[in-house]
């Protein structure tokens, strides 16, 4: 390369380090800052959804609301306090790192992928299972019960909503898990201490951000219809 | 500035020097590059590509209008022929044409930085692209598509028996390369800026990218779920958009205009970076009121998110709704307006030139005036109800488009070319290629508004035969554009090979891009600059000299 | 300034009534309205286009470059100009957003008495109905100097029912009513069309409006090969579909009385309270429950699928007619 010169004057790379940065400091803001643009753009990509989802349900509030019910708050309960626990043992690989322990980086980041995978395990085999049983599962023999009324279509639209929102989530969190798994044989080699560990820290916002995007989804899926049918409102 | 290239290194010929085009050879040194700068050229190429794929379709649509009834296809064919058309030249030319061309080219040297923050991720971006255009173009070869660029429901989701979903896909992959380039770009601009280069030293055409990328981050990943809503409704029919289930087909003009009318803006705004750019350059003057230039970029970005209803102003939308829309819509036009008399006061006791890219400059100055100046038409809700959907809106977006966004990308195709290749090519048949292109296009597209008042109205595969003067008119005019752009095809290429060496600053303009060799070496400076000047400051006459 | 701009007006106007060609007839009542607006938006337009282009010439050629090492003078900032060029441009804004407002506040207000006229969009045609029962395709026959209100619907895909010489344009929204109104002013025919994209031949979807001398009109609609009124054909509807077993005119029954609802405001149920329009009895016929009244309970089941839109528009007409008191009389 025709460029070596130019690194003669910044000095040794440290591991790790770009060549097109100036020093270690640039390249985590960089790296920062990049992933809180992702996380803009995520923002939107959710929020066209949200948006949608919003419009219908102000439409058909007693249809979203009949939907609602034959959702799991159990699971949907239990699910977000295994994420939630999820950032937090995140939280503490990222401090394992800062305060350069290699060791219980290790641990921490191993935990949040098991947390991970017990969320997408529940939401899998007992949700989704269940509503395939249930034939809830909309353009897929969809079943309409009697009991909506002239609702059915609408039910099928809050349960369209409530896959994709979800399984977009899920995706999310595959994706997730992914990352923490490269993350992980970084960490046991050894290559995150004090002064580098940008893609550690980048990684957790992206894992907080799938977490909090469950906060959301949450009460407005599995909370939209409150225990009992809401008198007056209907389909 | 202070120049860091030694005088010695810039005299050496540019086929002995290394550059980034020589230092590796072969396919693979291309397609695994990560150089921002031959990323640049993957992009020149493919959407030169596309570019050309949407001028044949329109070629065509313009030889099927000489006649009333339709002198060459059938309406069907018609159908897709302009689908395509829009569908190439909006996503997968407009958007992508400035910003992952010259943007990718220029962004890092402007600043003064040795590549974009993120370089694999700007190699992945081309590849999305590339992906996302051959699923579209595979499904136009096979099958076409048939619901216009906009896919209005429920025709796109219910009714049309065409190709929707993998044009759509390929519409849904490439959105994400624009987010990607964006994404690069903001860290860039933030993070890599030589020392000495504030944010008000940057170039105007670093604000514009800038402002652009926002619309980029922000916008596109609206239309990507909007896009897979559709092809979901058009998989399983559950009546998202279907009004037939209690679905909402407006809900999709919605969100779909959320995105495109920022895009729009996505379009313009590197234009008039280059604009910027360009006028400074062959008048050796300062830019005139660069703050109120660089904000009104980002006024633009900020506002063009408010504005999408004005596309909807006969949907049924609600008065108050239209009234809102329409004083947001005229907010949108005065940072325009504020841009286009800075250009115009630059000009004033400058040292004026006239090679090919100032002529394109001024051209564009021109063009979008007047496009600019019919969206007020098309912004005052009582003249719109007439106009909506007829030719006078075909004839507004493509002066806006075609006479901004094209004449601008030409005009830093020309600037920068001594840049990207080393060489220079025939400045008089540049200049020529310029005037055919401004003379064709006027001769196009104004009698599009006269028929657009008249009231004819768009994507008419036949139309009655009190409509056919202005047609031919317009496709005469087409003909003299087509070789318009063809001229410069060919020049570009000759230059390639036989072209005269440029030097390093062949217009004698500022700018960190100009005082690195031409072409620039793989790490674009031997050594970082550090800048100590603002933007475009060309040696001036003290006010008093020059009476 | 304002000699030239003056001379620009009347060159224009000039202009504008030499070439006919140049604008499409006026033969509405809000059409001259809008042309004028039109016409001020071009002045402007021209103004300025010729303001630049004008400036730009000038520069271009008295500041041309006459030595290879000449340098450039003048400032590069100036506030007080940055702010008028911005500040008069805004004032531009503003007049031309008010008169524009203005104008289409008032023209979307349609006078209280118009004429009916309902048309279906379909791909791709446009089927019309008069009230009398008198049906057409692709042709509207109006009488002059009377307002009209189409109300409109689509049956597929998304239609817009544009006619240039009356300046009006709407889209014909599936699963909606929408409406236009306009009063021809001169009789003549003039073209209608679809105006939004709606698939293979929506070129051919076009028609002629028949604008009429009122006596004509009335010997078109009394040699027109109708049936039946729309209400009459709404009230056999009302009789296949059992709607009376629940509306008693009375009031007595388990569904409310439809007698003399029909454009009275009423409370719904969520609390809102909407006037009785087409849409809201559209909105009540084929998704009954989102529209319910406080004192009767979510009995009646959607009629979604089972009417069509020409008699979903037909059972309206009848509903319009209760309590008006031309069918009282009629021995209802």
């Amino acid at each position: 390369m025709a460029d070596m010169t130019v690194h003669a004057v910044h000095g040794e790379h440290p591991p790790g380090f770009a060549h097109q940065f100036e020093d270690m400091e640039q390249q985590r803001e960089a790296g920062n800052l990049g992933m809180w643009l992702f996380l803009a753009t995520e923002v939107m990509f959710f929020g066209g959804l949200f948006m949608s989802y919003i419009v219908y349900r102000t439409k058909y509030p007693g249809a979203f609301a009949d939907g609602s019910r034959l959702l799991n708050v159990k699971f949907g309960a239990v699910n977000t306090a295994v994420l939630i626990a999820s950032s937090l043992t995140m939280a503490m690989a990222i401090h394992s790192a800062q305060t350069g322990k290699k060791k219980p980086q290790v641990w921490y980041l191993i935990l949040t992928m098991i947390l991970g995978a017990l969320f997408l395990f529940l939401k899998f085999n007992f949700e989704w299972r269940a509503d395939y049983h249930e034939h809830l599962i909309p353009g897929f023999g969809f079943y309409v019960r009697p009991e909506w009324g002239g609702g059915g279509a609408h039910v099928q639209m809050f349960f369209l909503f409530y896959f994709f929102m979800t399984g977009l989530h899920a995706l999310h969190m595959i994706v997730g898990i992914g990352i923490l798994t490269v993350l992980t044989v970084m960490a046991a080699r050894g290559r995150f201490y004090e002064q580098y560990y940008a893609p550690l820290e980048s990684s957790g916002l992206y894992w907080h951000f799938v977490d909090i995007i469950w906060i959301f989804l949450f009460p407005l899926l599995y909370l939209a219809g409150g225990r009992y049918p809401i008198p007056g409102v209907t389909h | 500035m202070s120049s860091t290239a030694t005088v010695d290194n810039l005299e050496i010929p540019a086929e002995s020097r290394l550059n980034y085009l020589n230092a590796s050879y072969g396919i693979k040194s291309w397609l695994l590059t990560t150089d921002h700068k031959r990323i640049a050229l993957l992009y020149l190429v493919s959407i030169t590509f596309m570019f050309l794929v949407g001028g044949v379709a329109a070629t065509l649509m313009r030889l099927h209008l000489i006649e009333p009834q339709g002198a060459l296809v059938d309406p069907e064919t018609y159908n897709r022929l302009f689908s395509i058309h829009g569908i190439v030249m909006v996503f997968f030319f407009l958007v992508p044409s400035i910003p992952a061309t010259l943007g990718n080219f220029l962004v890092p040297m402007m600043i003064g930085a040795r590549d974009v923050a993120f370089p694999k991720l700007n190699l992945m971006s081309w590849y999305i692209y590339i992906t996302g255009a051959a699923f579209t173009l595979y499904a136009a070869v096979t099958g076409g598509v048939d619901t216009g660029w906009t896919f209005y429901t429920p025709f796109s989701s219910n009714y049309s028996h065409s190709a929707v979903i993998p044009v759509a896909l390929g519409v849904f992959i490439t959105g994400f390369s624009s987010i990607l380039t964006g994404l690069n770009f903001i860290v860039t601009i933030h993070k890599m800026r030589a020392p000495g280069m504030t944010w008000f030293r940057l170039p105007l055409f670093i604000w514009a990218m800038y402002a652009t990328s926002i619309i980029f981050i922000l916008g596109t990943p609206v239309i990507a779920i909007t896009l897979f809503l559709l092809g979901l409704e058009r998989l399983l029919h559950i009546g998202i958009f279907d009004p037939a289930v209690g679905g909402d087909p407006l809900l999709f003009q919605h969100l779909f205009w959320f995105y495109s009318h920022p895009a729009v803006y996505i379009m313009i705004l590197p234009g008039m970076g280059v604009i910027s750019e360009l006028i400074t350059a062959f008048s050796r003057k300062r830019i005139f009121g660069y703050s109120f230039v660089a904000f009104s970029s980002m006024a633009i970005a900020v506002i063009s998110f408010l504005v999408w209803g004005h596309h909807m102003f006969v949907t049924g939308q609600s008065v108050y709704a239209g009234l809102v829309f329409s004083v947001l819509s005229f907010l949108v036009a005065i940072p325009s307006a504020v841009k286009v008399f800075n250009w115009t006061a630059t000009l004033y006791k400058g040292s004026i030139s006239y090679q090919a890219p100032m002529l394109y400059a001024l051209g564009f100055i021109g063009l979008f005036t007047m496009g600019g100046l019919t969206g007020l038409f098309l912004a005052s809700l009582a003249v719109d109800v007439h106009l909506n959907g007829t030719y006078f809106v075909v004839a507004h977006f493509h002066y806006i488009m075609v006479g901004g966004a094209v004449m601008a990308y030409m005009g830093g195709l020309h600037f920068w070319w001594p840049k990207i290749t080393g060489r220079l090519y025939p400045d008089a048949w540049a200049r020529f290629s310029a005037l055919v292109i401004f003379v064709g296009f006027n001769l196009t597209f104004f009698p599009q508004f006269v028929m657009g008042y008249l009231g004819m109205p768009r994507r008419y595969a036949v139309y009655p035969p009190e409509f056919q003067v202005l047609n031919v008119m317009s496709s005469a005019g087409a003909s003299v554009l087509a070789v318009g752009y063809v001229i410069p095809l060919v020049y570009f290429i000759w230059s390639m090979r036989y072209g005269p060496p440029a030097g390093p600053n062949p217009w004698g303009a500022k700018g960190l891009e100009w005082e690195t060799p031409s072409p620039p070496p793989t790490e674009n400076f031997e050594e970082i600059p550090i800048v100590t000047e603002e933007a475009y400051n060309y040696p001036q006459l003290p006010e008093v000299a020059r009476g | 300034m304002t000699g030239l701009l003056q001379t620009g007006a009347t060159a224009m106007g000039a202009v504008w009534t030499a070439f006919p060609e140049l604008h499409p007839p006026a033969a509405s009542s809000i059409a001259q309205g809008v042309d004028k607006l039109y016409f001020f938006l071009t002045l402007i337009t021209l103004f300025f286009t010729a303001l630049i282009f004008g400036t730009i010439f000038y520069f271009m050629i008295r500041y041309r470059r006459r030595k290879e090492d000449e340098l450039a003078g003048g400032p590069h900032e100036h506030l007080p100009l940055e702010l008028t060029w911005t500040i008069i441009p805004t004032l531009i804004c503003v007049v031309i957003f008010i008169w524009a407002s203005f104008l289409y506040v008032r023209n979307s207000r349609p006078p209280k008495a118009s004429m009916d006229i309902f048309v279906i969009g379909k791909q791709w045609m446009w089927h019309i109905e008069h009230p009398e029962g008198v049906r057409e395709i692709n042709e509207l026959h109006v009488p002059v100097n009377t307002p009209v209100r189409i109300i409109m619907t689509s049956q597929d895909v998304i239609h817009d029912f544009y006619i240039p010489a009356f300046r009006v344009k709407k889209d014909a929204l599936p699963g909606r009513y929408t409406s236009l109104w306009f009063e021809a002013t001169e009789v003549g025919t003039y073209h209608f069309y679809c105006a939004q994209y709606c698939g293979t031949d929506h070129s051919k979807m076009i028609g002629w409006v028949y604008v009429m001398n009122p006596t004509d009109y009335a010997a078109w609609l009394a040699g027109g090969s109708k049936t039946e009124s729309m209400a009459d054909a709404g009230e056999k509807l009302f009789t296949r579909y059992a709607c009376a077993t629940c509306h008693l005119s009375d009031g007595s029954g388990r569904g409310p009385s439809l007698v003399g609802l029909f454009g009275k405001p009423e409370k719904l149920l969520t609390g809102e309270s909407r006037v009785v329009d087409e849409s809201l009895l559209r909105q009540a016929i084929s998704v009954p429950n989102s529209v319910r009244l406080s004192n009767f309970p979510p009995i009646m089941p959607s009629y979604q699928g089972q009417i069509n839109e020409e008699q979903l528009l037909q059972l309206i007409s009848y509903i319009k007619s209760l309590g008006s008191e031309e069918r009282k009389t009629s021995g209802k």
